[in-house]
């Protein structure tokens, strides 16, 4: 028997024994204000069939760092659109995950801060020791705040996590790196994203993180995309525990439920084929409303059985190569190039364009690069820009991105999946089978 | 997202008369930019120049920006339910700042959190000093409309 070290009672740790045993760890995204449906949501996530982790998602305004507003909504009775971790007082944390969250059913804290010192500190204070973001994908999607104060906020939020080491439990950190605006950013730049914060958070003390993957508009190129990033983290982090985390897709989500599950059931096939070991993931509710517990439950069951019925491929299984590995190692080392340290090289990379997201409105993002989908669903470079990519990539055409074009591009996946629900429901009717797909109530 | 799509593969509408200088905005609330992003190419479509202030947007800065750019007409984009709130409140900053009286400005998106609203809604917005309200599902062609209106009116 092993020495139980702070890893094994660790979020990461919790997920490498599932990798070694064979299982994908599955995980909801779910926040709701009131404390006694937060432990709920967490108890039922905890009984699911699969191999689960619980997330506490905080609300909008805690994200902004608006606790005033959150409690007086609390003190108003008001619902929020998740749980505000600061507002609400340090024994309703607590007792919210008392006998909930333990060393085989690790909680993680997902918020969206481009600031998140206090939130850090009050997860800390209620016992908890993983959390997502990073200074750079949870600033340019969703703030205006600028790109420097996110990175100095950011390195004192790590400092504040690693300062739990040494205390029995090793701090786990995400980067949400792998899906900046959700959809249109090609998988070398996200690949790379992930890597950098990552390595930004182990500069600042951490040494359990995850990287991540959004799945994207083509299997193919989402499943070169996660080897890449395989590779490519064990290159770079060789002194770290590492996994991959997938997200099932970030953009406009298919309507109908057989769509919706189809999407949701290939993202966890990508994720158990690829290596990765955590699939955070959608539900059918997606497209109409904020889901529900049950919504979640639901799509946690969803992907543990798809996760089930395949297998992981060998390392060395033959792989499509369009050139996302070569990218997005080409992008790191430019980017780490420019300082030693991380944070400042990330500043200076933005500054320059050697990082630069395709359709990014944020004041510190060049906004220079452009991308489309071809026929087939792969997501290619329109534009360059100043990435520092050019002797490898031969950006897609005369392709000037139009507003129907967009509109077509953001609504690939959703017509691609429900289009082929549809297809399903209009066929001729055939003998029923067992696994056979529900039918469709109150559907659209 | 607008519901009324353009029909892919059409020419876009043809340039303006007139290029007008357009500011795009979101809400201070509002975090959403691919509403932005499709308005900014509608415009320049049309021949338009765009400034566009991206997510999130603060009041103040919303009015700091339209002193320095002077637009010929302001488009306030929101999805995130709260755009009724942010509007009435941005609406009164705007006109209440003299240089800005009798700019143009235009709100559409999904402004209320049940889906359209209703007319009493769009009636206040208006009397509040918005030009045009434009809401989810009969928005874009009458936004498209309203612009090309005002460039023939401006032009003339």
């Amino acid at each position: 028997m092993r020495r139980r070290t702070g890893l094994d009672r660790s979020f990461g740790g919790f997920v490498a024994r599932a990798y070694r045993a064979g299982a994908l760890v599955v995980q909801p995204r779910m926040g709701v204000s009131d404390p006694a449906a937060m432990r709920a949501g967490l108890l039922a996530t905890r009984r699911a069939a699969g191999t689960t982790v619980g997330t506490i998602t905080l609300d909008s305004y805690t994200r902004m760092g608006d606790h005033a507003t959150a409690a007086a909504a609390l003190a108003t009775g008001a619902d929020l659109n998740g749980y505000p971790i600061v507002a609400h007082d340090l024994a309703t944390t607590r007792a919210v995950l008392d006998q909930v969250a333990d060393v085989d059913f690790p909680v993680q804290v997902r918020h969206g801060s481009p600031g998140p010192e206090q939130i850090v500190v009050a997860l800390i204070r209620a016992g908890l020791h993983a959390t997502e973001g990073g200074p750079v994908s949870y600033c340019l999607p969703y703030s205006r705040a600028p790109l420097g104060q996110a990175v100095r906020s950011w390195r004192r939020s790590c400092e504040l996590l690693a300062g739990l080491r040494g205390s029995g439990v090793e701090p786990h950190l995400e980067s949400f790196g792998g899906c900046m605006m959700g959809q249109l950013c090609p998988p070398s730049l996200l690949v790379a994203l992930s890597v950098l914060e990552c390595l930004f958070f182990r500069q600042h003390g951490l040494a359990s993180v995850s990287l991540s993957y959004a799945q994207q508009t083509s299997p193919e190129q989402d499943r070169e995309a996660v080897r890449a990033l395989r590779r490519l983290a064990a290159r770079w982090l060789p002194d770290c525990d590492w996994h991959i985390v997938v997200y099932a897709y970030m953009g406009v989500f298919p309507r109908t439920p057989l769509g919706a599950t189809a999407l949701l059931e290939d993202a966890a096939r990508l994720a158990v084929r690829t290596g990765a070991a955590r699939l955070v993931v959608k539900t059918v509710a997606e497209a109409h409303r904020i889901p529900t517990v049950a919504d979640n439950i639901a799509a946690l069951d969803i992907s543990a059985a798809a996760a089930g019925a395949v297998r992981r491929e060998p390392d060395d299984a033959p792989v499509a190569d369009t050139g996302i590995h070569a990218q997005a190692q080409a992008l790191i080392e430019a980017v780490l190039d420019l300082h030693a340290d991380v944070g400042t090289a990330l500043l200076v990379a933005f500054r320059r364009g050697y990082l630069d997201v395709p359709y990014c409105l944020h004041p510190d993002n060049a906004g220079q690069t452009r991308s489309v989908l071809d026929a087939d669903g792969t997501l290619r470079w329109s534009r360059l820009g100043a990435l520092p990519i050019g002797h490898l990539v031969r950006p897609a055409g005369h392709a000037e991105m139009t507003s129907s074009g967009l509109l077509a591009t953001l609504s690939y996946v959703e017509r691609k999946y429900d289009g082929a629900a549809a297809q399903r429901y209009l066929a001729p009717p055939e003998e029923p089978a067992a696994g056979a797909p529900r039918e469709l109530k109150g559907a659209v | 997202m607008p519901a009324s799509l353009p029909v892919p593969g059409r020419p876009p509408p043809a340039p303006a008369a007139r290029s007008l200088s357009v500011v795009v905005t979101s809400v201070a609330s509002d975090a959403h930019t691919w509403n932005l992003v499709f308005l900014q190419l509608v415009l320049q479509e049309l021949g338009h120049r765009v400034v566009n202030l991206g997510a999130c947007v603060p009041d103040a800065l919303l009015v700091a920006q339209c002193l320095r750019v002077r637009p010929d007409l302001v488009v306030v984009s929101s999805v995130n339910g709260h755009g009724y709130h942010d509007g009435m409140r941005l609406i009164r900053r705007l006109r209440g700042c003299s240089e800005l009286a009798t700019v143009p400005v235009v709100i559409g998106g999904k402004l209320g959190i049940a889906g359209p609203g209703r007319r009493s809604g769009r009636e206040r917005l208006r009397a509040a000093g918005f030009d045009a309200v434009f809401e989810e599902g009969t928005g874009l062609v009458a936004f498209q409309s309203f612009t090309r209106a005002l460039t023939n009116s401006e032009g003339t």
